[in-house]
């Protein structure tokens, strides 16, 4: 056996009181991509920055190609052969692709000759690898995926054997995903080391070679990916059994709840988002709408929430909403019986500032049973929000504690029980486990199942395409503002979903006839 | 109006654009490198005063500059510290700056002079003297002529008029500030440098990931403004004018600020600024001119707003987007 591409021994990191790194060691041998998984807040992104010098161990070794490396900062982390493709690019926006790539790594004080290089280096890495890029298109006219592929030829320009990727296909379509691994893997076969960190089972079964798992800041495995399971992996990073299913039966409709006729969304920046759309959900189902971030759900679900103005008609139980001016205002759209959990939970959900049992009244803070004459009855909303801290399994079960200082399942949680436990008839809910653990993710499926078998309407908004499947019992596509498709969650699958969030209504060639129930069986995205 | 009326005003226009130019420069680095800078009032003014009084007391005007030069960038480096290192809030530093410069100015000159806040006027060799260029009619060739200097360029060709009135006889700051404008340019779009410096204002962690210290970089566009303001700020009480009068820098560090945005953080699209709004500031002392031309009484405080009216039509987005680099007026944490 060769040296390893990358050997961590004993790692340790503390942050005050949190150990967000325990003791960890692992060996990563070239030319293999490896996995990392685990749940937020599992030591997973620590450990990367430890390793591209961003953070400082504590204590432990760090060994390249069996050579002992010091690694204060990112500069010694390059001239180590370490590149590191960011969750969040680290890109200028307004530069253009050559720009951005020798920033930093430039042959002298003048741009020329610099600029003149790099073309020639990105026209031969384009060849090698497959990484077609315009270099002088200006970064913030690309797709996400073209961003994604400026990192990986920043990190190449600059020698990088190892390579890391933090949560590469979060922000790609499967199709934009398929092609990354396929980069992956022509790196990997041109002897490349990989490391990919993930919160997807199904990536880590897929394409890695070996997978290491944390748990609470240690590294609780590391095993071959080919004997393992997800079940076991998702075992190993929450530390006990985790259902991978959501358990629900065939949904049974009723009456039509929520009716959308022809909506039109403009954003601030006089840029159309919604282009017109049709949506009905009815009692007792749950609609998902799939798509990519930023192809005009957010949107919709702000119309509806009644904090952003649309045009077109919109019936809530047969009676007409306002959808600008007086009466199109979140305070509104809850006496007409809807409920929102927003998409982005820290900004739109909570105050972050504010304590747990006063965040459980935002909203509904008007409403009669928790005043007390002319102030508001706060011993009362205090003992609510214990026990609705406890019904909802919130941890730490403390209402005093601040919204900031729990965990993002936990924060989820909070919003939750405010929003469901007011009996809504429609729930609209956004991202409902983005940077939730496997854990709370569970629970949260869960609860927005019993609502739906109440017999309430749902309309779930997400871009993990695994919830969709999972939670769904209808899924509506959007791209660029349309809905490109319809399908019975039951009779489609992730291939279908792809197509028809790519834009590309013809799906034929894949739409799976008989899938019947083998797509509420998909795994459940673990974290964020 | 005439043609040498016309060549006057605009002889003064470049003469109060410059400290605007510089100014303007100054904190064309600053907000590059996405450090605001309010301060450049302040920074100026201290300058104007320590340059004055150096001179005063050397009898060098380049001394002068070296010690104005020197005050602004001790600013600037009070600036640095609170915005950079110790991420503070820099529209509050900026304007702590901007205090503490016009009272320490006046307390200092009072304490050293006794003239009332003032500097005693400058004389010869410790002010920046108009430099005339060869065949330009000056000074010396009144003097040879025995006849007045006004009757000489009144009697050349438009040609000589123009190089004579408008392009000769300046200081050298005014032909130094002219330069900078290529050299940023030049700077900022030509050299690593530059590209590391527009890249730490648009987005930090980019620079950071590769390896690059947003640190030193901030430090090194907010010292550039400190020489900036300075060489402004000593222009201003050597050149411009003979000596420190209390608050003498009238709000042309908002002025360049102004001139800033309209010119969309751009070196060449800011000298056109900074000429623009000199042209006001020169317009402002010879109201007359307007009224023999527009046949209508302006008044003057019009003109003197007109900066911040066109600021504020340019950021209404009006005549363009003016986008300002993305990262500014944020200190930058490192996170993941």
């Amino acid at each position: 056996m060769t040296a390893p591409a990358i050997e961590l021994k004993g790692i340790s990191k503390a942050f005050g009181p949190v150990q967000a790194n325990k003791d960890i060691s692992i060996s990563v041998q070239p030319g293999t991509i490896h996995g990392i998984i685990g749940e937020n807040g599992a030591g997973k992104s620590t450990l990367m920055s430890i390793l591209y010098g961003f953070y400082k161990a504590d204590a432990g070794e760090i060994f390249i190609k069996g050579q002992k490396t010091l690694i204060p900062d990112s500069q010694a982390a390059i001239r180590a052969g370490i590149g590191m493709v960011f969750q969040h690019f680290k890109l200028v926006e307004n530069f253009t692709v050559l720009e951005n790539i020798i920033l930093g790594a430039e042959h002298g004080a003048m741009l020329n000759s610099s600029l003149g290089n790099a073309r020639k280096e990105l026209k031969h890495l384009a060849e090698e690898y497959g990484l077609n890029v315009n270099p002088d298109e200006v970064i913030e006219n690309l797709s996400v995926g073209h961003q994604q592929r400026v990192e990986i030829l920043k990190a190449l320009y600059r020698k990088a054997e190892i390579l890391i990727l933090d949560e590469p296909t979060g922000v790609l379509t499967p199709a934009e995903a398929d092609q990354l691994f396929r980069i992956l893997d022509r790196l990997r076969e041109e002897g490349k080391t990989i490391i990919l960190i993930t919160h997807k089972l199904r990536e880590i079964m897929e394409y890695t070679d070996t997978v290491s798992v944390m748990r609470r800041g240690e590294m609780t495995a590391t095993v071959k990916t080919a004997e393992t399971s997800p079940e076991h992996l998702a075992e190993l990073m929450v530390g006990r059994k985790v259902l991978l299913r959501v358990d629900k039966t065939p949904s049974e409709p009723g009456a039509t709840v929520l009716d959308i006729k022809g909506l039109r969304v403009v954003d601030e920046a006089g840029v159309e988002r919604v282009k017109g759309i049709d949506l009905t959900v009815r009692a007792g189902e749950i609609v998902g709408i799939a798509g990519v971030a930023g192809n005009g759900q957010s949107e919709l679900l702000e119309v509806l929430g009644g904090f952003a103005d649309g045009t077109g008609t919109i019936t809530m139980n047969g009676e007409s909403l306002p959808l600008s001016g007086h009466g199109a205002d979140g305070q509104a759209r809850r006496a007409a019986g809807i409920s929102h959990v927003p998409e982005d939970r820290q900004r739109e959900g909570l105050i972050m500032e504010f304590a747990a049992w006063e965040n459980t009244v935002f909203g509904y803070h008007h409403s009669p049973e928790i005043q007390n004459g002319l102030l508001m009855d706060n011993k009362g909303i205090y003992t609510e929000a214990e026990a609705k801290m406890q019904r909802f399994d919130v941890r730490p079960p403390d209402p005093k504690l601040a919204a900031k200082n729990f965990s993002g399942g936990n924060q989820q949680k909070i919003v939750l029980a405010r929003e469901i436990e007011r009996n809504p008839d429609l729930l609209l809910i956004g991202q409902p486990t983005r940077g939730v653990d496997i854990g709370a993710i569970e629970f949260i499926h869960q609860q927005v199942v019993n609502l739906r078998d109440q017999g309430k309407a749902i309309l779930l908004v997400s871009v993990e395409l695994e919830e969709i499947l999972s939670l769904a019992d209808r899924v509506v596509v959007m791209f660029d503002g349309h809905i490109t498709g319809e399908r019975d969650a039951a009779h489609t699958n992730e291939k279908e979903l792809g197509l028809l969030m790519a834009g590309i209504t013809d799906t034929s060639a894949v739409a799976n006839g008989n899938g019947g129930n083998e797509n509420s069986t998909q795994e459940v995205p673990a974290d964020g | 109006m005439d043609f040498l009326t016309l060549l006057q005003v605009l002889d003064t226009s470049v003469r109060l654009a410059t400290p605007l130019l510089l100014a303007c420069l100054a904190g064309l680095y600053s907000e590059r490198s996405g450090v605001v800078d309010i301060g450049l009032e302040g920074k100026m003014l201290a300058a104007a005063f320590f340059s004055a009084a150096v001179a005063f007391y050397s009898g060098n005007a380049w001394v002068g500059l070296l010690a104005g030069v020197g005050a602004s960038v001790a600013l600037a480096v009070i600036h640095g510290l609170a915005s950079v290192t110790f991420r503070g809030n820099q529209l509050i530093s900026g304007v702590a700056i901007n205090f503490l410069a016009a009272g320490m100015t006046v307390l200092v000159a009072q304490s050293w002079f006794r003239q009332g806040g003032r500097t005693p006027p400058l004389e010869g060799d410790a002010r920046f003297n108009p430099i005339e260029l060869p065949f330009a009619i000056g000074p010396s060739d009144a003097t040879a002529a025995d006849r007045p200097l006004s009757q000489l360029i009144a009697e050349a060709g438009p040609l000589q008029q123009f190089y004579s009135e408008l392009i000769s006889g300046h200081s050298s700051l005014v032909y130094l500030a002219l330069l900078t404008v290529p050299a940023t340019w030049w700077l900022l779009f030509r050299t690593r440098f530059g590209l590391r410096l527009r890249a730490v204002g648009e987005n930090p962690a980019a620079v950071d990931t590769a390896g690059v210290s947003v640190v030193w970089l901030r430090y090194a566009a907010v010292l550039l403004c400190g020489v900036l303001c300075g060489v402004a700020g000593a222009y201003l009480s050597s050149a411009l004018q003979a000596g420190f009068v209390k608050d003498m820098t009238a709000g042309r560090g908002f002025i360049a600020l102004a001139a800033l945005i309209f010119a969309k953080w751009r070196p060449v699209y800011a000298l056109w600024a900074c000429l623009l709004f000199g042209l006001f500031q020169a317009l402002e002392l010879r109201p007359d001119i307007i009224e023999n031309v527009i046949g209508l009484k302006v008044q003057v405080q019009l003109l003197g707003a007109l900066p911040y009216i066109l600021t504020v039509v340019i950021l209404a987005g009006f005549v363009g987007k003016a986008i300002p680099p993305k990262a500014s007026a944020e200190p930058y944490i490192k996170e993941r």
